[in-house]
């Protein structure tokens, strides 16, 4: 799963397109996406190649061929198809982290947990939310169709394959951090006064915040 | 105009900017930090040459990754020791209150029961920290969630956060809970009830008869796996209770400011005209202990009750998932639960770690013994908690059981230091997660009450403990 070379990108084309893997699994949490032995780096990078470590491998380090993401006609796939709540559990960011070092750009399930949805996007990660029908429909195509594709249209907001077309979703603003790789920091600092302000408050209404250190403890 | 719940007015009270198409920028009273999360944020503002805008509002502690074993030496595993180490010179270099292994130490622990702990969290703040069951603290009628590293540093530079305004669900739990029946089991039993993503994109606000019956820790509990129902929160309006349990702590508001926050604590909670987005009533009466036999909470069923069967289950995609959990689980459909035997148990993590879990436990296992094959811990919260048991004598109480005393920190509830169980090793555990994986590879993990832990510990094999007498007294 190491290395993805699927056309995909966003920017002056605003597309991406690419052959889908499918993990027919409900519920996959950010524990078995990248599993807590991976998590001691202090670096952003690093976590690619331990993408479903547990599911990936055998107890004695051969690969586990009844994993469906190590068939070697997903071998290429840059969009991701799942089940619902898809990344529940911990709010651990090596997870999309590592999605995206395994070159995975587009995930598509049914439903996201809250926190891992977020933190797509703050990876260059779109995930899609579809219909359970359309999520059934896919996968049907993906397993009767070695090398399936599609074509995500960011601006359109639509979905293109064979025999498949729909559009979703998706937050204006989230899209245009996509869209425009925007840095949510410099966006939020130009906001500088208003933080200001508020803080001002402390001052005469909300003194009781601020931790104040009891000596005697 | 409609009233307000107890999270429309905490929302409304932080909000700093807000601008159509976008999401609200909200502000952040409380930035609590760890090291797993935080490593790659402080990297982020040292590239950029940014400051951390308020150190007075952030704190940090180690606890997933330290061992629970001897302290005093060097920590063993390498990688460990370079993520503590990065979070020491972090907090020195950005001028950040930490409590550590050897900084502070008697302040440390799991991040979720020091902020309570200390003071740090308080009724109608807003708190957010690198990690999901930060929804503990809405126990103290506070607006607090999880979020993932690129908001951590995005706090860290700001103080502030962009978040679309979630929607908010009431869950009342009405009628007096059983004896033997848990804060641990109300929420396993809600959670069994609306699915893993029943909450998604959802504030929780616990309210009825058996959710203010609880007591502070209890209600932490509860809040604590809200992120188990995919809340992004859950919170408790503030009482009398949760008014006397912050007083006095160490960073607790002081004179004239403790009357200042009283005031506007007593404000905090949902107008009788408010309308809530979503609403769910369970009956406490009906809920019984439970044991989780699968690998997500949601599979949860009652003690008295049997693995279920995923033929009798009718959708295609759930049965499978039911028969994936059952493999992975070693479980067989039908199997009464009372028959399941555990090698391990783990009493522990931000979920059952503090005071009332641990003498819970204490009375239980008094002068009895672990069942043979079976090896048991108990890892304390906090160090405060470890050295209030130890006053108590408890750690004594818990060794001549045959259970082992820790040093506090996430320890087993999900395996990143050494305390990991084998493959195949089948545990009841009182922590939040039985993913698979989540205590070690190939590990097995039963979510349970303290006291249902501390039962099977004795019998080896989970029991239902509304037949045993708890309160022996110590
Ligand atoms: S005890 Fe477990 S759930 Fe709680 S913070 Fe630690 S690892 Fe997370």
């Amino acid at each position: 799963m190491g290395n993805r070379k699927g056309d995909l990108r966003y920017g002056e084309t605003s597309k991406g397109i690419g052959k889908v893997a499918a993990l027919d699994r409900m519920n996959v949490d950010t524990d078995q996406i990248i599993p807590k032995q991976f998590l001691k780096r202090i670096e952003r990078t690093g976590f690619g190649e331990f993408l479903f470590f547990d599911w990936k491998y055998n107890d004695d380090g051969t690969l586990n061929e009844d994993f469906e993401l190590n068939l070697p006609r997903y071998a290429d796939a840059c969009i991701l198809l799942s089940r619902e709540n898809f990344g529940s559990g911990s709010s651990r960011e090596h997870a999309p982290w590592a999605i995206r070092e395994a070159g995975f750009r587009i995930i598509l399930a049914p439903s996201f947990a809250d926190i891992f949805y977020n933190n797509c996007f703050k990876n260059s990660i779109l995930p899609i939310v579809i219909s359970k029908d359309r999520t059934d429909e896919l996968f049907r195509l993906v397993w009767e169709n070695e090398g399936y594709s599609l074509e995500v249209d960011l601006v359109k907001r639509s979905v293109t394959g064979e025999e498949i077309n729909f559009s979703f979703e998706i937050d204006d603003f989230k899209r245009k951090v996509l869209l425009e790789g925007l840095d949510d920091i410099s966006q939020t600092l130009e906001l500088k006064d208003s933080i200001g302000k508020y803080e001002k408050l402390f001052v005469d209404k909300r003194k009781w915040v601020l931790p104040e250190e009891r000596e005697s403890l | 105009m409609a009233g307000k719940t107890l999270f429309d007015k905490i929302w409304e009270s932080h909000l700093v900017h807000e601008e159509e198409g976008k999401p609200s920028l909200l502000y952040i009273d409380l930035h609590l930090v760890h090291e797993v999360t935080s490593p790659q944020a402080f990297e982020g503002l040292r590239i950029t040459g940014r400051e951390v805008r308020r150190p007075d509002l952030t704190f940090a502690t180690m606890d997933h990754n330290v061992p629970t074993t001897d302290r005093s030496g060097p920590i063993s595993d390498p990688i460990s020791a370079k993520q503590i180490e990065a979070l020491r010179q972090n907090c020195k270099d950005f001028g950040i209150t930490l409590f550590g292994i050897r900084i502070n130490s008697q302040s440390q622990g799991i991040v979720h029961v020091i902020g309570p702990e200390l003071g740090l969290t308080k009724p109608g703040m807003t708190i957010v920290c690198g990690d999901s069951h930060t929804s503990t603290h809405g126990a103290f009628g506070a607006l607090a969630f999880g979020i993932g590293t690129s908001e951590v540093e995005h706090v860290l530079a700001t103080q502030c956060l962009r978040q679309n305004r979630p929607k908010v669900f009431e869950i009342r739990v009405d009628g007096e809970r059983q004896y033997g029946v848990t804060a641990k089991d109300i929420i396993l039993g809600i959670i069994g009830h609306i699915g893993t993503a029943g909450a998604t994109g959802t504030v929780v606000e616990y309210r009825g008869e058996a959710i203010e019956a609880l007591s502070m820790e209890e209600r932490m509990t509860v809040c604590n796996m809200s992120i188990e129902g995919g809340a992004r929160a859950g919170m408790i309006a503030p009482d009398q209770k949760t008014f006397e349990y912050v007083k006095d702590r160490r960073y607790a508001p002081k004179n004239s400011n403790y009357k200042e926050a009283l005031e506007h604590w007593e404000t905090l909670h949902t107008d009788p005209d408010a309308v809530f987005d979503k609403s769910l009533t369970l009956d406490a009466r009906k809920i019984a202990p439970q044991v989780s036999w699968g690998t997500n909470p949601g599979m949860v069923t009652d003690v008295t009750s049997k693995v279920p069967d995923p033929n009798e289950c009718e959708d295609t995609g759930r049965k499978k998932s039911m028969e994936q959990a059952l493999e992975y689980m070693g479980l067989k459909a039908n199997t009464p639960i009372t028959d399941i035997h555990v090698d391990r148990v783990f009493i522990g993590s931000c979920t059952n770690s503090r005071m009332e879990d641990l003498l819970a436990v204490a009375k239980m296992v008094k002068g009895r013994k672990v069942a043979d094959g079976v090896s048991a811990m108990v890892v304390p919260g906090s160090q405060l908690v470890k050295k209030k048991a130890e006053e108590m004598e408890l750690h004594r109480i818990f060794t001549e059981a045959g259970f082992e005393w820790r040093e506090s920190g996430c320890s087993m509830c999900l395996g990143m230091n050494p305390d990991i169980l084998a493959p195949g090793e089948r545990c009841a555990s009182t922590s939040n997660r039985n993913f698979e994986g989540r205590q070690g590879k190939g590990g097995r993990t039963h979510l349970v009450s303290p006291i249902m832990a501390a039962a099977a510990a004795l019998e080896g094999h989970f029991v239902d403990v509304r037949g045993w007498e708890i309160e022996k007294g110590i």
